[in-house]
């Protein structure tokens, strides 16, 4: 969606009357709703008001329909800035909305955008003569006669660069147009000849029910048996699919107190308890690394991994120096890589 | 009710019960962002997924009713799980989503450790996220000098939205545009207009708006949080007070469904700065025209000097709006051992007394009992400004389904339409001999609410309106069994509770007026800062900052704050409140019963208490209904209005006006506050933006 703002302060008008012939459409509309929700017909007010300044919705108007309706304004701009068919910045005398969806691009959309980049710039930005701007739309719903635009209110159809650029010519130069499609269609009927839905088969009534055909062949089939064979190769008992599956299921994998006591044991495992009560053990944990799974670097920037060879001593634990080492020798890392054994920090802070 | 079973607990609801709450009901816990009790439904956050048996996909609980679940083929309740795998997924998913354009800003900022998307990520969320794109950049807005703006933390729920559109009824926010590039906005970013806009960055549930003024002065986790109740108005707010050391540091609501919900002012959060400015620290005597800085001692052997030669008759009392039960009770005790019967704490003139009984200056209805009443008339008051907390209860019940409300006084925008009948005391007795159509919607009601304020109350004829507005509560049936529709709208936390103590002058006394008039020789002002004394007077000024009170004083006492003194405050209602202390007040600043016990010792007339529980003790013997705390003592309604009505007396044609012209400047410590004076402005601006 193209990035949508309101129109700077030097293009918004002073001021914004509603005209007469708006104030009578906004009576209509508000008649149609119960007394008190005259708030609903904000959409139709926001159109008919984008119509009278000229196709776009300048601050004032918004205010002007906000009084209106008597809504809050931030109400009424709430729908304002939602909807994209409400333009908040000018556009020229020609608004083109280029339909740039799937079956219009496959169509050729894309040279009718080169042609519009070229003849006038910019999306959402008006022509310096003022008499075009063009915005890039999702389908309009003319998909079999693309490539498509809408100029202002109408649509043209089954375009090409050619009757594009002349059509683009005839508007600037205030000759008429042809509304619709561009090659002498009529609407979306099939061009030229009529190729398919051809087959006298499709109107002389035979194929009424013919779905039905497969359903009684397979009827027939069962008859002989072959059916209720293959029923018996199905297993009898449906079995659901599991719940679990495909799902990141949180398993009890901790052995924590409160499972053990669950489970009848003693909350705490007396191997660990020993290990624990172990001076030897205190203050040293067991090396994750030692059983030879090496963590990976985690970060090829600053810190390179040493390669190991085979049987190279593997540091026990890096936060916890051996006694006796002196401080100068005990690496000092001040970043959090202690917790990552293997790990040597790159003075140069250059990649290896 | 409707049977349905939640994680396999049945439990009992009624049927219009969303998912959401009868699973609180099973004591399941439901995420939520968007979701909140007391705002309209959005469903727009997602977080709330549970597994309704025999529904394809999760729904979300939050915007599913109990009676829109199918029983089961056997006509079984309904089940919904809220703890299977599924919901677990559904979880994560949403909350994968919700944080994949949120910054990881949770170090700087000041929601941190007070953040529901923070404490649910923890809980319910994922370490990772899959996603790697760039996160969405919006730019900050800003929305007046109360709350801060963070937009690139906003998870889009619409809580404020909703608050300014449905509690606050100021509907300046909005969300412009759509999808991704939705923002949430005021109109051309204007400040907010609403004084409760502060509310919206306590519902915020991430740190996308915070409060402005205390942004980054602290983190959550290191206030002392201490349960008080505010006294900017007479509306009586349970509040929480975090403080820091001797700082107190910001004002929080706490949920108190019978007074203020869980909503509080601006005034009430954002006058913080004003309780550490301007404060008096020491006592102070005047010199030659001049106040210089004195010790307890000198200031109080000053007072008795004075005193000692003066007639009792030409001593008085005023007591100020802020003033608690405790030190007003211990000036009346003082003041009677003097013999002094001038004595008022009605500084603004209010006729009000407790000679018609409690009933006549109460809000009899009770705040929760406007949600009852079936037709409200406003007389002489705008209780938008005078008492918020109680305009979001008529506009919540006109919500619910309007009555009709009419309003004679000032015409004023109340967020909810009314019908205006006229100004002044003309058209009250128009509406009572019957000129006025509204007459017959208020005798056709069962529950006729109506509402007096000081604006009709404080001024000469105050008597004879009261009186006739008694007269019509009693012709069109307000006052009945089981209903009081009779209801007195008060402005300042001291007056109910000074009303219960009588402290009106006595036999011969002179009021407020008169006494300030120049109509004593001593006056002891008890922190009352919104009369003007005459010059001659020797003034006694005890109060906590340098306003008008004390630049009038010849004497001035320090004294403590609501926050750093435990006193007990009633509020428009009668309801008998305590506030804690919070912090110690600034430098020799004394808690106000002390000082004046203290200075009763000097006067030779020593009152009978050494601590504030034997003053308690002492107060709630002589007055009961002080120490039953938190509780609304009904008053008999029929012998008050009775009472009122046989007053009589002819109003004058003065149009009532209301007696707040300020709303965020109305008491000294709001005068202090920075705060409050830029909120004022701002207010100001925008009056005259809307009168052009």
């Amino acid at each position: 969606m193209a990035v949508r703002k309101l129109a700077p302060e030097e293009l918004q008008p002073q001021s914004f009357v509603l005209s007469p012939e708006t104030e009578a459409f906004a009576d209509k509309e508000v008649a149609k709703y119960p007394p008190g929700r005259q708030a609903s017909a904000v959409i139709a007010l926001l159109g008919k008001a984008q119509e009278q300044a000229g196709g776009w919705l300048p601050r004032k108007a918004i205010e002007a329909v906000a009084a209106k309706l008597d809504m809050p304004v931030i109400r009424v701009m709430e729908v304002a800035t939602f909807y994209t068919m409400f333009n908040l910045e000018p556009v020229g005398k020609y608004f083109i909305q280029f339909c740039g969806t799937t079956p219009c691009m496959l169509r050729g959309a894309g040279d009718i955008r080169q042609v519009l980049e070229r003849r006038v710039g910019e999306q959402n930005h008006v022509s310096p003569d003022g008499t075009f701007s063009w915005l890039e739309v999702e389908c309009l719903g003319a998909c079999s006669n693309a490539p498509m635009v809408q100029i202002n209110d109408d649509y043209y159809e089954d375009l090409t660069t050619e009757n594009f650029e002349k059509l683009l010519d005839d508007l600037a130069a205030g000759r008429p147009v042809t509304k619709g499609s561009q090659i002498g269609r009529n609407r979306s009927e099939p061009f030229q000849a009529v190729n398919t839905l051809q087959d006298p088969v499709l109107y002389d009534g035979s194929l009424v029910g013919a779905w039905r055909t497969r359903f009684d062949e397979q009827a027939k089939a069962a008859e002989t048996g072959e059916a209720a064979a293959a029923m018996a190769s199905v297993p009898q008992e449906m079995k659901a699919a599991k719940p679990t599956a495909g799902r990141a299921i949180e398993t009890p994998v901790a052995d924590t107190p409160a499972e053990r006591a669950k489970a009848g044991e003693t909350p705490i495992n007396p191997v660990d308890r020993k290990e624990a009560a172990d001076p030897s053990k205190a203050t040293k944990g067991d090396s994750h690394t030692e059983s030879g799974a090496r963590p990976a670097p985690q970060s090829s920037k600053s810190y390179v991994a040493s390669p190991t060879k085979d049987g190279e001593a593997v540091p026990t634990s890096p936060t916890t120096p051996e006694a006796g080492t002196p401080p100068a020798q005990a690496e000092t890392r001040r970043d959090g890589s202690e917790s990552k054994p293997d790990v040597v920090v790159d003075k140069d802070n250059m990649t290896s | 009710m409707t049977k349905i079973i939640v994680d396999g607990v049945e439990v009992d609801v009624p049927a219009e019960y969303t998912l959401l709450q009868a699973a609180e009901m099973a004591g399941a816990e439901i995420p939520r962002f968007c979701y909140h009790e007391r705002l309209s439904i959005a469903g727009n956050c997602r977080m709330c997924l549970v597994e309704v048996k025999g529904a394809p996909k999760p729904v979300a609980s939050c915007a599913w009713g109990v009676r829109d679940c199918r029983p089961g083929p056997n006509g079984e309740p309904p089940e919904i799980s809220t703890k299977s795998p599924t919901v677990k997924k559904a979880r994560e998913g949403v909350m994968e989503f919700l944080l994949i354009n949120h910054p990881l800003d949770c170090p700087i900022c000041d929601q941190g450790g007070q953040c529901d998307l923070q404490d649910q990520a923890m809980a319910y969320g994922v370490d990772t996220s899959r996603f790697h794109e760039n996160k969405r950049a919006v730019t900050d807005k800003y929305l007046g000098p109360l709350v801060r703006t963070s937009m690139n933390r906003c998870i889009h729920c619409t809580r404020c939205v909703r608050f300014t559109a449905e509690v606050a009824g100021v509907p300046d926010l909005g969300a412009l545009w759509r999808g991704e590039d939705m923002e949430i906005t005021s109109y051309l970013e204007k400040a907010l207009g609403s004084e409760l806009q502060a509310n919206v960055a306590d519902l915020c549930p991430v740190g996308a708006l915070t409060h402005k003024p205390e942004s980054y002065h602290y983190r959550p986790w290191e206030l002392t949080k201490t349960d008080s109740v505010d006294v900017m108005d007479a509306v009586g707010s349970s509040i929480r007070v975090d403080s820091r050391g001797r700082e107190v540091m910001r004002i929080l609501p706490r949920v108190n469904e019978a007074v203020n919900e869980e909503w509080i002012t601006d005034k009430t959060r954002q006058i913080v700065d004003g309780l550490r400015l301007q404060r008096l620290d020491r006592p102070f005597v005047r010199e030659n025209g001049r106040l210089r800085p004195a010790s307890w001692q000198e200031a109080f052997a000053t007072i008795a000097a004075r005193v000692k030669g003066t007639d009792p008759k030409r001593i008085g009392a005023i007591v100020g709006d802020l003033a608690a039960v405790e030190e007003m009770y211990a000036l009346k005790l003082l003041m009677e051992s003097l013999g002094v019967t001038n004595i008022d704490a009605r500084q603004d003139g209010s006729v009000l007394t407790p000679v018609y009984g409690r009933g006549s200056y109460l809000f009899n209805t009770t705040i929760t009992g406007i949600e009852d009443a079936d037709a409200i008339l406003i007389v002489g008051s705008n209780p938008r400004i005078e008492a918020s907390l109680v305009n979001v209860r008529i506009r919540k019940r006109w919500r619910a389904a309007p009555p009709p409300i009419a309003m004679i006084g000032e015409h004023a925008d109340l967020t909810y339409p009314y019908e205006y009948l006229g100004a002044g005391p003309e058209t009250l007795s128009e509406l009572a001999s019957g000129r006025h159509s509204f007459i017959e919607k208020l005798r056709g009601a069962e529950r006729p609410l109506i509402v007096v304020g000081q604006g009709a109350l404080s001024r000469p004829d105050g008597l004879a309106v009261l009186s006739a507005v008694a007269q019509l509560a009693r012709d069109v049936g307000a006052v009945k069994d089981g209903w009081n529709g009779f209801s007195v709208l008060h402005t300042a936390a001291s007056r109910v509770g000074a009303l219960d103590l009588g402290l009106v002058p006595g036999e011969w006394g002179l009021n407020a007026q008169t006494m300030a008039q120049g109509e004593v020789d001593v006056l002891f002002n008890l922190g009352a800062d919104e009369i003007d004394v005459a010059p001659g007077a020797f003034v006694i000024y005890q109060g906590t900052h340098g306003d008008r009170g004390a630049h009038r004083a010849d004497v001035i006492l320090p004294a403590a704050t609501y926050t750093e003194k435990s006193g007990t405050y009633v509020n428009t209602e009668g309801r008998v409140q305590l506030a804690n202390r919070a912090a110690f007040a600034p430098g020799e600043a004394r808690e106000d019963w002390a000082i004046l016990r203290a200075l009763s010792d000097v006067l030779g007339h020593r009152l009978p208490f050494d601590s504030l529980n034997a003053l308690r003790a002492k107060l709630y013997a002589q007055y009961p209904h002080f120490a039953a705390i938190e509780t609304v003592q009904p008053a008999d309604g029929f012998a008050a209005v009775q009472a009122l009505a046989n007053i009589g007396g002819t109003p004058g044609r003065e149009p009532f006006a209301s007696p707040v012209t300020d709303f965020y400047l109305t008491n000294p410590i709001a005068r202090a506050s920075g705060v409050m004076a830029e909120c004022s402005a701002l207010a100001r601006e925008l009056k005259l933006e809307a009168a052009e």
